[in-house]
């Protein structure tokens, strides 16, 4: 086991390594880090000295090593809009992306589990191919079309729920949070309804053939054999053991719901790092962008790494098999 | 037996006339792909054009609509141009980067796969390494930094003029690991076969093996892949377009009408948005039930119980 976490760790770091080479490539050849300090109104003999100053005519080697070094210390450069360190505008925004991710997930457990789990203990019931039918449909539907379908009902025809901005939020040390003002709740709904309508075909998916192959085990023959309760044989017995996979594919998608926030956040004009970015793109901000890519790149490997562990943990067959 | 024969006697055919979903998602999209092939034929106004339009026409409503124009079946967008025809130009922009950019995929995946599977050894653990690496980061994620990359080193108009190249290659580059996988699995099985090793016996080189014999065995799951492939790169190309960084409006594909259509959908212009995100839908929808279909007839460890 420790030799396994060992593995994915050295493996972890490797891809960070290469990540932060992208990042240091895209910076090297686009960006303009002379501009991004003292902008156009400079000779071209003063940007050579500062050039010179900056270690910008360093060999490639020595300019990559220092800017992993800064990575490190968690300088990842001056974004050239913000005047500000790049890491500390990312963090500035992250607090909106990550609300819309926690609220996204939320929907996400609540509303695929149960509706998995009654399809799949009731295949042939008309809701069951409702929601089966739905679900085929649902995964052809582009996030940013779910999203204008529901800015279009519930904004602009019925006018029931905001369709842009986070509304009024809340300072808890730092957190610009919508958590606690009703304006700031009802901003949440629609972004992350349609957030979570990307993922939900999927998970739906999941839980019901998870579940339908658990309920044609033998330990659950056995449970009923016992005279054992429907109740008790369902949710006790055979959801406990769907669980698993669905955790573990669970992690995974997580990231790649922050993959998907840069479409639902353009939509609604919700604030968070995915709007950031394409905002960073329009304006050449490179060492923004290239921030941006490596905090993505931890949060993926962090993420990826941990669930590979937690699963080695719970599945032998996985650290057995990476080992030959 | 010639081969229109074989086909008729197909186990392939047999199941496809027993399958109403599989012959209505076919007739569809064999009508979308002819209409985009013949869309200079079809459509009234060549909305490349700017002569043929004209901005007074904008944001005419669809001609059931008040204040509707019967030249206009389905409305103007935002610059006056016949949406129907725009629309059609569209698609034909969405399905020739979906086609170029899922050859390309299969191509770089297919080499990778066979060079990994065939060989082993050192160069197949290097390979499937940096496939699992890119595996493990979404692709669109991929290709949203890469175009965004891309936009940055070309400059706007540069990108804008190469747009559809560039989307093949965007999303060629972003997507191909699958069919590395999809290959290198299925050569792993054929590499130990008897006819390989008579092959080998009668003394053919390593590369005719590789391409004239493994290859073609390893074709029935790219197939299978490749259709669900058109859908995501279509999507993917879509969802692009939609954040600006795609198809510009000149020369629109469905993802960038809808981004355009967006705009407007305050004002109550819904049919700009409206027509073109249901024709993607329907558009993604035939294609992956018609993958689905494929992966069920040519799978035989899928097989229904």
């Amino acid at each position: 086991m420790f030799a396994f976490i060992v593995r994915r760790i050295i493996q972890a770091i490797f891809v960070m390594l290469i990540i932060s080479l992208v990042g240091f490539i895209i910076q090297h050849s686009i960006g303009d880090p002379v501009r991004d300090l003292v902008g156009e109104r400079v000779t071209p003999a003063e940007r050579e000295v500062i050039r010179d100053q900056l270690g910008l005519n360093d060999p490639f080697y020595t300019q990559y090593f220092r800017f992993v070094k800064k990575a490190c210390r968690g300088d990842l450069g001056l974004s050239f809009f913000y005047k500000k360190p790049a890491l500390e505008v990312i963090v500035s925004k992250a607090p909106a992306t990550i609300e819309l991710v926690i609220v996204t997930a939320l929907i996400l457990i609540v509303v695929s589990i149960p509706a998995g789990i009654y399809a799949a203990i009731y295949p042939k019931s008309w809701f069951s191919r409702i929601v089966m039918a739905a679900s085929t449909v649902g995964v052809a539907i582009p996030v940013f079309l779910t999203a204008i379908a529901l800015i279009y009902l519930f904004a602009v025809e019925l006018n029931w729920l905001p369709s842009y901005g986070r509304g009024e939020t809340v300072n808890l040390w730092g957190w610009e949070s919508g958590f606690f003002t009703w304006d700031g709740l009802k901003h949440l709904i629609l972004p992350s309804a349609s957030l979570a309508s990307i993922m939900l075909p999927l998970f739906i998916r999941l839980v019901r053939a998870e579940m339908m192959e658990v309920l044609e085990t033998e330990y659950i023959k056995f449970a009923w054999a016992k005279g054992l309760h429907r109740e008790r044989v369902w949710f006790v017995h055979a959801f406990k053991n769907t669980l698993l996979p669905v955790i573990t594919v669970f992690g995974v998608q997580l990231g790649i719901l922050f993959a998907f926030t840069i479409l639902t956040e353009t939509v609604f004009n919700w604030h968070g790092m995915g709007f950031m970015f394409l905002e960073a793109v329009e304006r050449s901000d490179t060492s923004l962008l290239v921030a941006y890519l490596v905090v993505v790149g931890v949060i993926f490997v962090v993420v990826n790494t941990v669930v590979d562990i937690v699963y080695g943990f719970v599945n032998p067959m996985v650290r057995i098999a990476g080992t030959k | 037996m010639n081969a229109w024969n074989r086909f008729k006697s197909s186990y392939l055919l047999y199941s496809f006339k027993r399958d109403p979903l599989a012959i209505l998602s076919f007739s569809v999209l064999s009508v979308l792909v002819v209409i985009c092939i013949l869309a200079p034929v079809l459509t009234p106004y060549n909305t490349y054009d700017t002569a043929t339009f004209d901005i007074m026409d904008a944001e005419t409503p669809p001609v059931w609509m008040e204040g509707g124009d019967e030249s206009f079946i389905l409305g103007t967008d935002i610059q006056g141009r016949d949406l129907l025809s725009t629309m059609i130009y569209g698609l034909r922009v969405s399905l020739l980067i979906g086609v170029g950019a899922v050859l390309l995929q299969s191509f770089i995946g297919i080499l990778v796969g066979l060079f990994s599977g065939y060989f082993g050894g050192k160069l197949d653990s290097f390979l499937m390494r940096i496939t699992d690496i890119q595996f493990s980061i979404p692709y669109l994620i991929v290709a949203i930094f890469t175009s965004a990359i891309f936009k940055l080193a070309f400059g706007v108009g540069r990108y804008a003029e190469l747009a559809v190249p560039l989307l093949i290659v965007i999303i060629g580059v972003s997507h191909w690991p699958i069919y590395a996988r999809t290959v290198r699995a299925s050569v792993l099985g054929e590499r130990n076969k008897e006819y390989v090793e008579a092959a080998r016996v009668i003394g053919i080189s390593r590369w005719q093996i590789m391409f004239r014999h493994v290859l073609p065995n390893t074709l029935t799951p790219v197939l299978v892949i490749s259709t669900i492939q058109v859908a995501e790169a279509v999507m993917s190309e879509a969802a692009l377009s939609f954040l600006g960084l795609g198809m510009p409006i000149t020369k629109p594909s469905l993802g960038s009408l809808i981004r355009s259509g967006f705009e407007y959908i305050f004002s109550g212009s819904w049919w700009i948005t409206f027509f073109p995100g249901i024709l993607l839908v329907i558009f993604i929808l035939v294609i992956l039930l018609l993958g689905d279909w494929l992966r069920d007839v040519l799978n035989p460890k899928l097989y229904k119980g």
